[in-house]
C-alpha cells in the first residue's frame, strides 16, 4: 500500500480502502461500506468532539464512499466545519468535498461562501489557491454573487502572488461563463490584458485563456490584447529552446501558451498596424521554417509539440485567408504530413486541409495532394482517418476533378458498407448519411442516381439511422434552393419515414408536405413522378392530411399534366388514395414504381411488369428498312393519350381496321399472341391489366427512324377504362416501304372483360348476393345458349337478341374460358356440380361493378347462361357489353 | 457544434477520466454541469470508445458533439474531452505533462497511487488545469507547489 508507506496519508483510510478492495462481492464491499458509515454516523454524533484529523479522515472517507457510487446524505456539515481550519491538509478535504459533493445547498452555500471569504482575505496564498480553485470548481451563482468584486482586485493587485494570479484569472473565468451579467467590466479590464506582459509565464498562460474569453464577448474592449500578443508570441518562438527554461516542453518553448496566444489572435482579423503584422508574418514564418528544420529530440512528445504550436499556426493563416504565401506554404507542410508515418498527423493534415481547400489561395494547391487522398480512403486502417479523407475530397471537388472524386467515392462507398459494418456505433451510420447528402449538396450535378439509391439502402436497412436521416433531410429541404437530388433523397425518405419526425410540431405531416410540395414545379418529370410516389405514401403515414394531397393529385396540373407518366400517376395514385383502404396502403408493395425507385438501375430499362397492365407491341418486319411510327387513336372512352411519334394517321380509324373482329375475338380469353400479319409486317402482342389500367405509356420511345428488316420494335401502350365500352380502340400505323407510304389499322383487343378482377366468394355469400340481385331484378340478363337470347328484365327496358351458338360444350374447356374471360371460377359453389359459377368485379375508371356468372348447361349439350348485374346506374350497358363479348367464346 | 458567439460560455475542457482497462474510473474531473446518470453514462461510453482502439488508431475520437484526445498508459487511459475545435496536439502532449508531473509526484506513479492517494490527485489536476483551462505548463513550477503542500502536512 503505497500510501500507507509513504507515511504521509491518513492510516484510517488506507485500512479502509484495502478492505474495500479485498471485498470479493458486490455484497461484501456494500456491507462494508454500511458498516462503516454507521461507525462515521456515530462518531459525528457522539458527545465527544472530534478533532481536525479525526474529521478530515472520516469526511475523506465519505468521499471515496461517494466516489465509488453510494449516495452520501450527511457529512456535509463537518465538511464545512474543515474550512475554518488552520491546517492545509484539513481545508483541502474540506474545500474538495465541498467541490465534488455540494450542490446548491442555500443554507450551506452561506456558510461555504463564508469560508471562502476568510480564506481569500487571509494573504496565505496556499488558502486563497484553495479558496479560488473551490470558485473555480463549483461556480455556482451565489458564489458569483459573493466574489465578482474581489477576485477581479485579487487578479491585478501588485502584491498578489503569481500562482494566486494564476487562479484568479482561471476562477474569474469561470465565473464570467457562468454569471456573465455578474461579472462588471472595469478598470480592471484594460490591466488584465497587461498580464500578457506578466514575467512569469504561468500567468500570461492563465491570462491568455481569460482574455480570449472575454475578446469573443467584446472584442473592441480586448483590442489592445493584438499587438501584445504578437509581440508575446514572437519572443517565444524566436528564443532559443533554452531560454524559457522551465516552460520549455522538450525543447519546445512554452508550446501550450503558444498555442493559446495563437488562439486568441483567431479572434481577430488580420492586424491593421503594418509593423504588428510584419512581426506577426515573421512569427508564422518562423514557425513554418521550424517544421522544416531537423527534429531536436527524436521523441514523440518533441513532434507533438512542435506541431500543435504549427497546426494552431496554420489555423491562424487560415483564419486571416489574406497570405497566398502562407496558405500555400501551410499546404505544402500539410502534404508532407499526409504521408507521414504517424497516423495522428495523417489525420490531422487532412482534417486541417479541409478548411484550407476552402480557400481561394489555397484551393489549387490542396488540389495537388488528390492522389494521396485517394490512397488514404483505400489504406486506412482507423475509420475516422478514412472521413477525414471523405471530407477532403468533398472540400476539394470542383469541375476539374469531379469525376474522378465521385468515382473513387463510389468505389470507397462499396467497400465502406463493410468497415462501417465492423464500427459498433450507428453514428457511424449518421455520418454515411450526412457525407451522401453533402456530395450531393456540393456536387449534386455529378451525383449519379447509385449515389442516392445506395442512401437510401443504407436508410431502409438501419432502422436505427432512419429518424435521423429524415431528419436531417428535412432540414437539409428547408434551403431555398436545393439540389435536385436531394429532392428526390428527401421524397423518399420522408415517404417512408417522415412519420419519425411528425411528432415534431416543426416537421409536422402538413409541413412535410407543404415543404415537398414546394419543390414539386421546379423539379424533372421523374423527380415530380417520385414526389407523387412520396404523396401516395403520405396518404398512408397521415391520413389527416389525406384530403389536402387528393386536392393536389386532383387538380388540373396533375390529372391533365401534359406528361403521360405523371397523369398516370395522378391517376392512379388519386384512385388508390379513394378506394384503398389503409391495409392496401400499407402493404409493402413490390412494384419499383409504387416505390418510386428503381431497386437497381438496370430496372429501368425493364418494363415494371407489375407495376400496372401492359400491352406491348412487337413491330417486326420483314426485309426492306421500314420507316414506322406508330399512332395510336384513343376511342372516347379511353383517357389514353396519343402516344408515340408525329403523325396520327386518320380520323377515321374504321376505313382501314383490318379484320377486326375476327382478331379482336381470339384475344377475349388470352392476353397474348400475333395480333396482325401480312406481307409486310407481323404485330405481336403481350398485355397485362390490373383494375381498370393497361400499361402505362411513359417508357414509349420514339421509334427509331429506321426499323430494320426482321428488327424488332417494342411499343409499349397504356389504357385506361374510363367507362364501359364496346368498341375496342383502334391503333394506326403508319410507314413508309419502298418508298410509299403505308397506313394500316388494327383493332386492338381490348374489351371490357379485361377489366374483371376476379373475385373469391364463398357458396354462402355467392348465392346471398345472387339471390338480393334477383329480387332486385333491376337489370338482371340471361343468355340461353340455344339461341343466345339476352332477356334484360328491367323496369324501364327490355332487350332481347339472338344468336347461334357455335360450338358444343365441354367441361374443361368452358372453365379455361370462365377463367380466360377474367372472373374467378368459383368451384364447389352451385350445388349442382354440372353448373359453372364465377364472380368478378369490373374496373373503370368511374365505377366498379360487381358481376356474378352462373352457366347451366342444359341436358341437350347445349348451355344455358344466366348473367345477373349489381345494379348501378349505367349497368345496363355494362350487361350488355359483357355478353356482347361473352358470345364470341362460343 | 458550437457557433462562435456560444463558445465563450462553455468551458474548453468538458472533462478530464483516468480510467482501467476493466473501466474503474480512477479520477473523474467536471468541468460543465452534469447530472450523476449522465457523469455514469459520459464514463461507460468513453470505455467504450476507447478501449475498442488499437495503437495503429489515431489519439483522438469524435464524441457526441465533442472530441476526446486520450493516451494509454499501461492499464490507464488518460481522457481529456474537448470541444471539436481545439488543438489535438496540445491536449495529448497536456495527458503527458500530467502524467510525468503524477510519476514524479508519486515516483513512478502506478494504478494503486492514484487509489489510495485519489484526494492528493485531485490537487495535481487543480495545479494543472483550471476551470476547464490549461492552467500551468512548468513541471518545475507544478512539483515545487506540490512539495510546498506536502510540507504542511
Amino acid at each position: 500500500m503505497p500510501a500507507v508507506s509513504k507515511g504521509d496519508g491518513m492510516r484510517g483510510l488506507a485500512v479502509f480502502i484495502s478492505d474495500i478492495r479485498n471485498c470479493k462481492s458486490k455484497e461484501a464491499e456494500i456491507k462494508r461500506i454500511n458498516k462503516e458509515l454507521a461507525n462515521i454516523r456515530s462518531k459525528f454524533k457522539g458527545d465527544k468532539a472530534l478533532d481536525g484529523y479525526s474529521k478530515k479522515k472520516y469526511v475523506c472517507k465519505l468521499l471515496f464512499i461517494f466516489l465509488l457510487g453510494h449516495d452520501i446524505d450527511f457529512g456535509h456539515m463537518e465538511a464545512v466545519n474543515l474550512l475554518s481550519s488552520n491546517r492545509y491538509t484539513e481545508k483541502q478535504i474540506g474545500y474538495l468535498f465541498i467541490s465534488v459533493l455540494v450542490n446548491s445547498n442555500s443554507e450551506l452555500i452561506r456558510l461555504i461562501n463564508n469560508g471562502i471569504k476568510n480564506d481569500l482575505a487571509s494573504r496565505n496564498p496556499t488558502f486563497m489557491n484553495l479558496a479560488l480553485h473551490c470558485i473555480a470548481n463549483v461556480g455556482s451563482r451565489e458564489m458569483a454573487e459573493a466574489f465578482t468584486a474581489d477576485i477581479p482586485k485579487i487578479l491585478v493587485a501588485g502584491d498578489t502572488m503569481d500562482s494566486v494570479k494564476q487562479s484568479a484569472a482561471l476562477c474569474l473565468l469561470r465565473l464570467n461563463r457562468t454569471s456573465p451579467d455578474l461579472v462588471p467590466m472595469g478598470e480592471w479590464t484594460s490591466r488584465v490584458v497587461h498580464l500578457l506582459n506578466d514575467q512569469h509565464l504561468g500567468v500570461v498562460t492563465a491570462a491568455t485563456s481569460l482574455i480570449t474569453t472575454l475578446a469573443q464577448k467584446n472584442p473592441e474592449e480586448f483590442k489592445t490584447s493584438v499587438s501584445l500578443a504578437v509581440s508575446r508570441l514572437s519572443r517565444i518562438v524566436t528564443s532559443a529552446s533554452t531560454d524559457l527554461q522551465d516552460y520549455t516542453y522538450y525543447f519546445v518553448p512554452a508550446p501550450w501558451l503558444s498555442v493559446k496566444l495563437l488562439r486568441l489572435l483567431q479572434c481577430y482579423p488580420p492586424p491593421e498596424e503594418g509593423a504588428v503584422r510584419g512581426r506577426l508574418t515573421e512569427c508564422l514564418e518562423t514557425i513554418l521554417n521550424k517544421a522544416q528544420e531537423p527534429p531536436k529530440s527524436k521523441k514523440v512528445q518533441h513532434s507533438n509539440a512542435k506541431n500543435a504550436v504549427l497546426f494552431e499556426a496554420i489555423s491562424l493563416i487560415i483564419h486571416h485567408d489574406s497570405e497566398p504565401n502562407l496558405l500555400v506554404r501551410a499546404c505544402n507542410q500539410l502534404g508532407q504530413f499526409l504521408q507521414h508515418r504517424e497516423t495522428n498527423l495523417r489525420y490531422l493534415a487532412l482534417e486541417s486541409m479541409c478548411t484550407l481547400a476552402s480557400s481561394e489561395f489555397s484551393h489549387e494547391a490542396v488540389k495537388t495532394h488528390i492522389e494521396t487522398v485517394i490512397n488514404a480512403l483505400k489504406t486506412e486502417r482507423d475509420v475516422s482517418v478514412r472521413q477525414r479523407a471523405v471530407d477532403l475530397l468533398y472540400a476539394m471537388c470542383d469541375r476539374s476533378n469531379a469525376q474522378q472524386i465521385v468515382a473513387e467515392m463510389l468505389n470507397y462507398l462499396e467497400t465502406a458498407d463493410y468497415s462501417i459494418r465492423e464500427e459498433i456505433y450507428a453514428v457511424d451510420y449518421t455520418w454515411y448519411v450526412d457525407t451522401i447528402l453533402n456530395l450531393i449538396r456540393i456536387a449534386g450535378d455529378y451525383v449519379s442516381e447509385e449515389v442516392w439509391y445506395r442512401v437510401i439502402q443504407i436508410v431502409i436497412n438501419r432502422d436505427d439511422v432512419q429518424g435521423y436521416s429524415a431528419k436531417t433531410v428535412f432540414e437539409a429541404l428547408q434551403a431555398p434552393a436545393c439540389h435536385e437530388n436531394l429532392v428526390k433523397v428527401g421524397g423518399y425518405i420522408l415517404g417512408e419515414f417522415g412519420n419519425l419526425i411528425a411528432g415534431d410540431p416543426r416537421s409536422s405531416p402538413l409541413i412535410q408536405f407543404n415543404l415537398l410540395h414546394s419543390k414539386f414545379h421546379l423539379c424533372s418529370v421523374p423527380t415530380r413522378a417520385l414526389l407523387l410516389s412520396t404523396y401516395i405514401k403520405f396518404v398512408n403515414l397521415f391520413p389527416e392530411i389525406k384530403a389536402t394531397i387528393q386536392d393536389v393529385l386532383r387538380s388540373d396540373s396533375q390529372l391533365r399534366n401534359a406528361d403521360v407518366e405523371l397523369q398516370q400517376r395522378a391517376v392512379e395514385y388519386l384512385r388508390l388514395s379513394c378506394i384503398a383502404s389503409t391495409d392496401i396502403l400499407s402493404t409493402p408493395s413490390t412494384s419499383t414504381d409504387l416505390l418510386g425507385l428503381g431497386l437497381a438501375p438496370v430496372l429501368n430499362s425493364v418494363a415494371p411488369a407489375s407495376a400496372g397492365g401492359s400491352l406491348l407491341v412487337d413491330v417486326f418486319s420483314d426485309n426492306s428498312p421500314a420507316v414506322a411510327s406508330l399512332a395510336h387513336t384513343a376511342e372516347e372512352n379511353f383517357s389514353s393519350p396519343r402516344i408515340g411519334s408525329a403523325d396520327v394517321v386518320s380520323d377515321d380509324p374504321a376505313a382501314a381496321v383490318h379484320d377486326a373482329d375476327e382478331l379482336v375475338n381470339k384475344f377475349v380469353c388470352k392476353n397474348n399472341g400475333v395480333l396482325f400479319e401480312n406481307q409486310l409486317m407481323q404485330i405481336g402482342l403481350k398485355s397485362e391489366f390490373r383494375q381498370n389500367l393497361g400499361e402505362y405509356n411513359s417508357r414509349t420511345k420514339q421509334v427509331d427512324p429506321a426499323v430494320d428488316g426482321g428488327a424488332q420494335v417494342q411499343q409499349i401502350l397504356n389504357i385506361e377504362c374510363v367507362s364501359d365500352f364496346m368498341e375496342a380502340p383502334i391503333l394506326n400505323i403508319q410507314f413508309r416501304y419502298g418508298g410509299a407510304l403505308q397506313n394500316m389499322s388494327v383493332k386492338l383487343p381490348v374489351t371490357l372483360n379485361k377489366f374483371f378482377q376476379p373475385t373469391e366468394m364463398t357458396s354462402q355469400d355467392f348465392f346471398q348476393r345472387w339471390k338480393q340481385l334477383s329480387i332486385e331484378q333491376q337489370h338482371s340478363l340471361t343468355v340461353s345458349c340455344k339461341s343466345f337470347c339476352f332477356i334484360i328484365d328491367s323496369p324501364q327496358q327490355e332487350v332481347q337478341k339472338i344468336f347461334k351458338a357455335k360450338h358444343p360444350m365441354d367441361t374443361e374447356v368452358t372453365k379455361a374460358k370462365i377463367i380466360g374471360f377474367g372472373v374467378a371460377l368459383l368451384d364447389m359453389v352451385d350445388p349442382n356440380p354440372s353448373n359453372f359459377t364465377g364472380a368478378g368485379v369490373i374496373h373503370t375508371k368511374n365505377i366498379q361493378v360487381g358481376c356474378l356468372l352462373r352457366l347451366e348447361p342444359n341436358t341437350q349439350a347445349q348451355v344455358r347462361g344466366v348473367f345477373i348485374f349489381q345494379f348501378y346506374s349505367r349497368v345496363l350497358e355494362i350487361c350488355v357489353c359483357v355478353c356482347h363479348i361473352y358470345i364470341y367464346i362460343y | 457544434m458550437l457557433s462562435d458567439s456560444q463558445r465563450h460560455h462553455v468551458p474548453i475542457i468538458r472533462f478530464i477520466l483516468i480510467q482501467n482497462r476493466a473501466g474503474k474510473t480512477r479520477l473523474a474531473k467536471w468541468y460543465m454541469q452534469f447530472d450523476d446518470d449522465e457523469k455514469q453514462k459520459l464514463i461507460e461510453e468513453v470505455h467504450a470508445v476507447v478501449t475498442v482502439r488499437d495503437a495503429k488508431h489515431t489519439n483522438f475520437v469524435e464524441f457526441r458533439n465533442f472530441k476526446i484526445i486520450y493516451r494509454r498508459y499501461a492499464g490507464l487511459y488518460f481522457c481529456i474531452c474537448v470541444d471539436v475545435t481545439d488543438n489535438n496536439l496540445a491536449y495529448l502532449e497536456a495527458i503527458h505533462n500530467f502524467v510525468e508531473v503524477l510519476n514524479e509526484y508519486f515516483h513512478n506513479v502506478c494504478e494503486l497511487d492514484l487509489v489510495f492517494n485519489f484526494y492528493k490527485v485531485y490537487t495535481v489536476v487543480d495545479e494543472m488545469f483550471l476551470a476547464g483551462e490549461i492552467r500551468e505548463t512548468s513541471q518545475t513550477k507544478v512539483l515545487k507547489q506540490l512539495l510546498m503542500l506536502q510540507s504542511l502536512e
